[in-house]
């Protein structure tokens, strides 16, 4: 996973702590460090080294005074009315506690955040309007265009369905290459519809056991619903639109979208760019 | 075959692998067996030593003596036009080519290769057509059929794919 800018900073952070001659860019130190490890721990500099450079002999022998703090009051002296009362009696400013817990306190835990809670990092190749190669399921190996990222961390992609076949459907961002090639999308409309909620899978109800074997039954085999089709088109127009607007690549585009992708001899995917 | 390329003094290289890698230097001194002086300053190799399966030696040689210093290796680089030559051999041009090649991404690769497609069926239909023809010839001339001459395999102008 690529991180996100807010990662950057905390490797920024660490990267200034534990570097050694590197330049330090944040405010607090300016110019490279004197001593530095030149690795397994030794340093550039010896400790008489330092002592010389950092001039501690200046400072050898001397004591600062110590600036005494005024102690603060802990018991009030207080005088009590009354014979056989003492007449003084010294109280505390501040009670003691007169109940002590018999058992430990029970800490009470933060509730664990859920899996559709947690935070999303999403690459920064992956961009909406990228054209990704899909590597598992289905539609492997063939080329689709990301539209949005969705808030459970899955991509929305199309094929566009004309082209390739790939339908308006969800991914996860692991089963996808994310190449240079782009689709300006942000004038795509209707996408908003178009979110977790609407490709949840529905569940078929539960037969009754006493009215139907349970053999006999058949699983039905999906078919996309009659919403599904309009928003396919809709989105599709859009698109194709898009990839028309891409002039002269734009029969290009198209057929690069319609074919299927693979490696030829001798093409490793560490070695490529995409 | 005996070999007409050596490690000696004035001999230009390819650095292959380190710090310096695919930059050309010329050798000053054969320091031992493995490791030679080497010297590039037109191409921005500072004069150090290097290990000698570090070094790619090139067909080219310049003139210098033995141990000279920067300024003569510069002035013997810049007279015998060494960056030209090299920029118009082969090796050099692969080297740019892959380059290039490794430099690709997905859709200029699809795109090459559909240049390339386009490219090897016009050379098949030129081919084939030059085929029929002499097949053609044969049938006429049967008398002279005896040694059957095969077409020349030429492309009909080979439309260059990037």
């Amino acid at each position: 996973m690529v991180a996100t800018p807010a990662d950057k900073n905390a490797v920024k952070k660490t990267k200034v702590a534990g570097a050694g001659k590197g330049k330090v860019t944040k405010k607090g130190r300016q110019g490279n460090r004197r001593n530095y490890d030149l690795g397994c721990g030794v340093y550039r500099f010896s400790r008489t080294r330092m002592y010389h450079k950092k001039a501690l002999w200046k400072f050898m022998g001397k004591k600062t005074k110590k600036t005494e703090k005024p102690k603060k009051k802990v018991t009030v002296v207080k005088e009590i009315k009354g014979e056989k009362n003492g007449g003084k009696r010294t109280v505390f400013l501040k009670k003691r506690t007169k109940l002590y817990p018999t058992t430990n306190k029970v800490n009470r835990h933060p509730s664990k955040k859920c899996f559709s809670d947690h935070k999303r990092r999403l690459r920064r190749s992956l961009q909406p309007g990228k054209i990704v190669i899909i590597l598992a399921g289905l539609h492997k190996g063939k080329r689709a265009v990301l539209l949005k990222a969705l808030p459970s961390g899955l991509l929305l992609i199309t094929g566009p369905f004309t082209l390739n076949g790939v339908p308006l459907r969800r991914i996860h961002p692991n089963f996808v290459i994310s190449t240079a090639t782009s689709i300006d999308v942000a004038k795509v409309r209707g996408l908003k519809a178009l979110n977790d909620k609407y490709f949840k899978r529905v569940k078929a109800k539960r037969v009754k056991k006493d009215n139907q074997d349970l053999f006999a039954q058949k699983k039905e085999q999906y078919k996309p619903s009659e919403q599904r089709k309009i928003d396919q088109k809709n989105v599709d127009k859009q698109v194709l639109k898009a990839i028309s607007k891409r002039k002269g690549e734009a029969g290009m585009l198209r057929k690069y979208l319609c074919t299927m992708f693979g490696f030829r001899s001798s093409q490793y995917p560490h070695r490529m760019k995409f | 075959m005996p070999f007409k390329r050596f490690v000696e003094t004035g001999r230009i290289a390819l650095i292959s692998d380190g710090q310096h890698k695919g930059k050309l230097a010329a050798i000053v001194d054969v320091i031992n067996q493995t490791r030679a002086l080497i010297d590039g300053p037109e191409t921005g190799v500072p004069r150090h030593d290097i290990r000698l399966n570090q070094l790619h030696l090139t067909k080219f040689r310049i003139k210098f003596p033995f141990t000279a210093g920067t300024r003569v290796v510069r002035k013997a680089w810049k007279d015998s036009k060494v960056n030209e030559q090299w920029s118009q051999s082969m090796w050099a041009r692969k080297v740019e080519a892959k380059k290039k090649r490794l430099e690709l991404t997905d859709f200029d690769r699809f795109k090459l290769n559909h240049a390339r497609s386009i490219r090897n069926k016009l050379r098949t239909t030129a081919y084939l057509h030059l085929k029929r023809l002499s097949r053609k010839k044969k049938a006429a001339g049967k008398d002279d059929a005896k040694k059957g001459a095969k077409p020349a395999k030429k492309a009909a102008a080979p439309k260059k794919a990037k």
